[in-house]
């Protein structure tokens, strides 16, 4: 993608929500798991006033792919944020990497990240779609509270059969879903929250 | 990170000392005028492709880097720029960096940290401003102080009102 593209704007439901739960928290901690964008960072640590963790799975996924180890993807997972202490984080931006994660992978991912989330913590993740398919993925860059823009970027790592809700829900088991929307091109919103102890 | 009583200590031949002349007095005693003031603020130091340096690098001018520098550096006053042929495993610590190279380790500054489109960062940044341009590499995490805590209006307690165009929240069926 070329820096100058605008890519397309699109209208999210969840993202106020999760911003004004991150805001309510003091010098909270975000991990975003999508690649580093600087507008994102910007918006989030000087609007926001959180402390970013970039931890660009996508890229690890790929590289995953290229070596073919896929299969231990999953440990790779729990050695990667090994480094956090349980109820650590404050919010996890996920954006669309469960669609592209096997079963095992996003099972050990979804485990880890909930340990991590602090009670009263949010999670947001979409599901199916974000205008990328096929081997492409998607870059999430926040226009402002309500919007995102897409844009899409060739990858290596196809998505994986669309989750049902139930086996969103499932994977998620520990959280409770705080908002959930279907937007009309077909992307499921989800924001979890942790519940407090 | 560094082990720092196992590195060989300052082989800092590229970088100027710090010289003991303090800003506002020269070597003959008379008072620097202010132009010669903001002549030597604007002095660079720059460590050339070539040139390897294991240890501590600190300065009271601005630096490029363009060769590969392991250890740690601190230019506490001064802009550090890692030139995009620069290789940089350190601990840096300045008032601005800017990065078009590689650096692998944390990042302070006082003013800004600025990843260059090919640059790359893998360590923690901490700055009240940070700018990371599309292309550039960034694996870390990112501290910066609030500005202004109102700058988030209203859409803060709008957002977590409930909507009645929100369909649910309880999971859609789809």
């Amino acid at each position: 993608m070329n820096a100058g593209e605008a890519g397309e704007l699109v209208a999210s439901r969840t993202l106020a929500a999760f911003l004004s739960l991150v805001f309510s928290r003091p010098v909270a901690e975000v991990v975003d798991l999508g690649p580093a964008i600087g507008s994102n960072i910007t918006f989030l640590s000087q609007r926001i006033g959180c402390k970013i963790h970039v931890k660009d799975l996508h890229a690890e996924l790929e590289r995953h792919a290229r070596e073919d180890a896929l299969d231990r993807f999953p440990d790779f997972l729990h050695r990667h944020f090994a480094g956090y202490k349980s109820e650590s984080i404050d919010a996890v931006l996920c954006w669309d990497l469960f669609d592209y994660l096997a079963p095992p992978a996003a099972t050990a991912l979804a485990g880890t990240l909930i340990q991590a989330l602090r009670p009263g913590g949010a999670l947001l993740a979409f599901f199916g779609g974000g205008g990328a398919r096929g081997r492409s993925y998607t870059r999430y860059v926040i226009h402002d509270e309500r919007h995102l823009r897409h844009h899409t970027s060739a990858g290596g790592c196809e998505r994986q059969p669309g989750l049902q809700n139930r086996d969103i829900l499932r994977l998620f088991q520990g959280l409770d879903v705080f908002d959930s929307v279907l937007l009309k091109s077909g992307v499921r919103e989800f924001l979890f929250r942790k519940r407090e102890s | 990170m560094w082990k720092r009583d196992d590195a060989p200590r300052p082989a800092v031949a590229a970088v100027p000392v710090v010289a003991a002349v303090q800003p506002s007095m020269v070597s003959g005693g008379t008072e620097e005028t202010r132009g010669e003031q903001r002549l030597r603020q604007e002095e660079s130091a720059t460590i050339g492709r070539s040139i390897v340096i294991r240890g501590e690098v600190s300065g009271g001018e601005n630096l490029t880097i363009e060769g590969q520098v392991e250890g740690k550096i601190e230019l506490r006053n001064h802009i550090l720029t890692v030139g995009s042929n620069g290789h940089v495993q350190a601990h840096i610590v300045a008032k601005s960096i800017v990065v078009l190279g590689q650096v692998t380790g944390n990042l302070t500054a006082d003013e800004k940290v600025d990843v260059r489109e090919k640059g790359s960062v893998e360590g923690d940044i901490v700055a009240p401003r940070v700018a990371i341009a599309d292309g550039a590499k960034f694996r870390g995490s990112i501290d910066m102080r609030r500005e202004q805590p109102s700058t988030v209006t209203d859409w803060r307690a709008e957002a977590l009102e409930p909507d009645s165009t929100t369909p649910t929240r309880e999971p859609v069926s789809v």
